[in-house]
């Protein structure tokens, strides 16, 4: 038993639902009680669906118990067939159903359905996750619907270049992209303009917009590109095994990873790459001096894999910021989590404990956060600026405007996205040089979107610095006292460093074991800390 | 409260004429009763209000990650930097009985209550998957009010899908503070229901100028604060989904006040009227404090009611406030009721809205949501009222909605919210004659 107040992931089985609804032609039969029918809103409201997703629930209750449910399952499979006429049905149940065992999908396997495919999802709620719910849906339904086509064993592996002697440009499936991800209806826009100034086509997109027919149409292609491993890589993995196709695991986000996805896919299936005269102002946009503000910004980045390692790598390679944290609720690929933080000098924080996220936040005093809306929020709470970089989402992450974060223009919305939260450069530094006019608000930030922090009531404008009031001394928890003029001197240091700073001084203090500290103690501790 | 007491409220929801004062059983209804998929939140969503009402007390949800799912996405939880609700969520070593899930849950309270000194109530909420493996709840309570020593009171109630229907996870939770309200036979007027703080205290005021001094409500602002009950206790519901909870104050001795729900001028000064007459308010007192309030109510419907006039009105079954919502929208908007859906129908405690209703007013009860869609689809009707699951789809059909989630965190109820009320429902028609994308 684990004590829950708020969760990255649902369960598996709502990873089951985002297949079913990012696809067309599907039907999803979910043995549930009511109240699990909450999961259409995460579909019509967040991602603003105008379609119900394809789920009938069967809706049992507790006079239904004592019954017979494994008669509602049969009743709600042929109600929904004969309604919905699915090219392809997934059969399931959830936390509630699992538990009375009527064992939906051998049931529906019973059934004559007119030759439907049925694909049986056996999800278990009490250890997986919705990621993991997805990821299994998506690897049953493919192998479901490829087993008729698998090659004899033995059969060599078809060669990713066979195109050449096909007379046809390469192609290539797009694989993991889905509702409630982060942004993948414009990635999938990018990735396939991008592959086609490469010469390469797209030949299946799944599961977002696919129909069943098409995952038949996967082995057509010459590679598989697992996009969002957290999705797709156990049905690449399948396909690699069982057709001999390869995959591109490289994930195209970030200049750096654009470079090196376009060369490993066009490696794979022997094509020059071309050359991209500029393809991207991210490169340009860092290198101008008005970046130059942005030289060691402390990022704390959280999200599930994929998007929390790209953006580690963008941060402290492409942008200059330097990484104070990196972690990942993605407990499935953890270790490639770990490796990157490794890299960075840092240990990965492995969790799905938003809390633990939010101390550790606190603890590795960043000026900007990477997460989820979950970080957003506690960003928030810490007065940290903040973008949204992964699931799970808010509406507003699902932006009318093309939007995408793969390829060159994803590296454009990157960095549009994470430097604007933060202070201009320009703007900084001359807040930096005013803030002791008169008419300067303290806390004043610019185009954050909120008000100043502080004394919103009292005007302002009067609070010269002659009849401001004298620092008056003050006590930390353990006893650590700041005198008068160390507070005064504090008070000088711009606001949005001064906690940071006060924070450092008395770090400093405590392991000098001081008692007081006073405006000589800030600088020793400034001049010990810039060493 | 155990599962079975919670199973026969549900297959008897009628109050077994204990409710001797009310008016006679309804007349004959044409009542369509369908079952099938419900498009409808389970009574863990009702945590959603009531914690905000009672801030010192904590709900911890015994379940899955499905419902701690459920209860963040219906609530948008983010926004709390620690909740006062939580999900204690099974894993497989407790299904397995590798672990004992009653030492499992002793040791998550107390983690929890170390974490958070300031609660003084914990309601155990049951699931579920919780009810389904008999996870017996009222039992932990038991056992963890005798090892806490007082120092929290811990109650037990259902929430869970396959028992109740969004709104009844409140009747539910009520029903388990009912034990624990101290017997007393003094006169006072019990105001039952999560109301608005602003709205309770205007209704106390209200209820004080009409001469009724001792109105106390149910749950309280205050877990540790509840209110007596016994002979001299008169019961207002404020909310009609307290079937149970009314029956549980009845047995404590008091009497339930027959009346129409406070939505809407007519449904709130019917309501105050019957509480101040119960409470022996002289007519003439009555109609001098509600008469300016009935005036003015009116005036604040009178814009929107230009816009939902002859309008025809679809509610599906949400929050068991629809009966009273389509009074109040046919008889003091003028819209037409094509159908007036509910997850269920207490005749007993809606008896003075079904009277209100106009003649003919198709009911249906329970839900078959591919079927009631269909219905709609036929109809075309101008607004329907629906969850959250539904709204953009219909609006996709080009279908106007108003979602019903809205009406149970909003303060509705009152005179004085009756303009407001009526202005929920003409937004979204008055935001389709707004917009236009034509050159």
């Amino acid at each position: 038993m684990e004590l829950t107040l708020w969760t990255y992931e649902g369960p598996p089985h709502v990873g089951a639902l985002r297949i079913a609804t990012s696809m067309e032609g599907v039907h999803y039969v979910l043995h549930a009680p009511q109240g699990d029918t909450y999961a259409d809103l995460l579909f019509t409201m967040i991602e603003r669906r105008d379609k119900r997703p394809p789920v009938t629930y069967t809706t049992f209750q507790a006079r239904d118990l004592g019954g017979d449910t494994a008669e509602l399952v049969k009743r709600s499979i042929n109600q929904a067939v004969e309604r919905f006429q699915p090219e392809a049905l997934l059969v399931g149940e959830s936390c509630t159903a699992e538990l009375i065992q009527d064992q939906p999908g051998a049931l529906a396997a019973g059934m004559a359905l007119g030759g439907i495919p049925v694909v049986s999802l056996d999800l278990p709620a009490y250890s997986k996750k919705e990621n993991w719910g997805a990821a299994e849906t998506l690897y049953q339904l493919v192998r479901g619907l490829l087993k008729d086509q698998i090659p004899p064993p033995g059969t060599p592996a078809p060669s990713a270049q066979r195109w050449q002697q096909e007379g046809r440009r390469p192609r290539v499936n797009l694989l993991g992209p889905s509702l409630l991800g982060f942004r993948c209806r414009d990635d999938i826009r990018e990735i396939t303009g991008l592959l086609d100034r490469c010469g390469i086509d797209v030949a299946v997109v799944a599961p977002m917009g696919a129909r069943p027919a098409d995952l038949q149409r996967i082995p057509t292609a010459d590679a598989n590109v697992c996009l969002y491993p957290e999705i797709a890589a156990p049905v690449c993995s399948w396909l690699e095994r069982s057709f001999g196709m390869a995959t591109v695991r490289t994930v195209p986000i970030g200049i750096g990873a654009t470079i090196a996805f376009i060369e490993e896919l066009c490696g794979l299936v022997g094509l020059e790459p071309p050359h991209f005269d500029e393809p991207s102002r991210l490169p340009w946009y860092s290198r101008s001096v008005d970046s130059t503000y942005l030289t060691s910004k402390r990022v704390f980045i959280f999200g599930d894999a994929t998007h929390a390692i790209a953006a580690a790598k963008i941060a402290s390679q492409e942008l200059g910021f330097q990484v104070v944290g990196l972690g990942s609720y993605s407990r499935e690929l953890a270790r490639e989590v770990r490796a990157a933080a490794k890299e960075l000098g840092l240990e990965a924080i492995i969790t799905d404990d938003y809390l633990a996220v939010e101390k550790a936040m606190a603890e590795a005093s960043p000026e900007l956060v990477l997460g989820t809306q979950m970080e957003r929020h506690s960003a928030k709470r810490l007065g940290v600026p903040c973008a949204v970089i992964s699931s799970p989402l808010h509406v507003q992450d699902v932006p009318a405007r093309y939007s995408p974060q793969m390829g060159w223009e994803g590296a454009n919305v990157i960095f549009d996205s994470w430097v604007h939260p933060l202070m201009m450069g320009l703007e900084e530094h001359l807040i930096g040089m005013f803030r002791h006019d008169f008419e300067f608000v303290d806390g004043h930030r610019s185009h954050l979107g909120e008000g100043a922090p502080t004394q919103t009531s009292e005007p302002q404008a009067q609070a010269t610095p002659a009849q401001a009031p004298p620092a008056a001394p003050t006590a930390t928890l353990e006893g650590l006292v700041w005198s008068a003029d160390g507070e005064a001197e504090l008070a000088k240091i711009p606001f949005f460093v001064r906690s940071k700073v006060r924070r450092n001084t008395e770090t400093y203090a405590r392991e000098r074991q001081l008692q007081v500290i006073d405006s000589e103690t800030l600088y020793e501790a400034k001049a010990h800390l810039s060493r | 409260m155990g599962a079975s007491t919670l199973a026969e409220a549900m297959a008897n929801p009628m109050l077994d004429g204990v409710l001797d004062a009310g008016p006679k059983v309804a007349p004959p209804l044409e009542i369509l009763k369908e079952s099938g998929q419900r498009e409808v939140f389970c009574g863990l969503t009702s945590i959603v209000w009531l914690h905000r009402r009672m801030p010192d007390a904590f709900f911890l949800v015994v379940g899955s990650r499905t419902c701690a799912h459920l209860v963040q996405s219906a609530a948008g939880v983010m926004i709390f930097a620690e909740p006062r609700f939580g999900t204690a969520i099974l894993g497989e070593r407790d299904l397995a009985g590798l672990a004992d899930a009653n030492e499992e849950l002793d040791r998550l309270v107390k983690e929890l209550l170390a974490r958070r000194p300031e609660i003084r109530t914990l309601f155990l909420v049951g699931s579920c998957p919780s009810e389904v493996i008999k996870l017996d709840l009222a039992k932990a309570a038991e056992r963890l009010n005798r090892q806490l020593l007082g120092q929290v009171t811990v109650l037990n109630y259902s929430g869970s899908g396959i028992e109740t229907t969004f709104t009844q996870g409140e009747d539910q939770a009520l029903v388990a503070m009912t034990p624990l309200m101290p017997t007393s036979d003094e006169p006072q007027l019990l105001i039952a229901g999560t109301l608005a703080d602003a709205v309770e205290d205007r209704l106390v005021d209200l209820f004080g100028r009409m001469g009724v001094g001792a109105v106390r409500s149910l749950p309280p602002r205050r877990s540790t604060e509840l209110p007596p009950v016994g002979k001299g206790t008169k019961v207002l519901l404020a909310q009609p989904f307290l079937s149970a909870t009314a029956r549980a104050l009845i047995a404590r001795g008091a009497e339930l006040i027959p009346a129409p729900y406070p939505l809407g001028v007519e449904g709130s000064r019917d309501w105050m009227a019957a509480g101040a007459a119960a409470c022996g308010v002289a007519p003439a007192q009555v109609a001098a404090v509600l008469d300016p309030l009935v005036e003015r109510g009116r005036h604040a419907i009178a814009p929107h009611r230009e816009t939902l006039a002859g309008k025809r009105l679809f509610l599906l079954p949400d929050s068991q406030l629809e009966l009273s919502l389509a009074r109040f929208l046919s008889r003091e908007c003028g819209m037409e009721l094509v159908e007036v859906g509910t997850p269920y129908l207490d005749r007993q405690l809606l008896v003075s809205e079904l009277d209100l209703l106009p003649a003919g007013t198709q009911i249906s009860e329970g839900q078959d949501v591919e079927r009631q869609l269909d219905r709609v689809r036929r109809a075309k009707p101008d607004l329907v009222v629906c969850g959250l699951g539904l709204a953009n789809p219909l609006e996709a059909e080009g279908i106007a909605t108003k979602w019903s989630i809205e009406l149970v965190f909003s303060p509705i109820h009152g005179c004085d919210q009756a303009g407001d009320l009526a202005e929920l429902f003409a937004r979204p028609l008055r935001r389709r004659s707004l917009l236009s994308f034509t050159a």
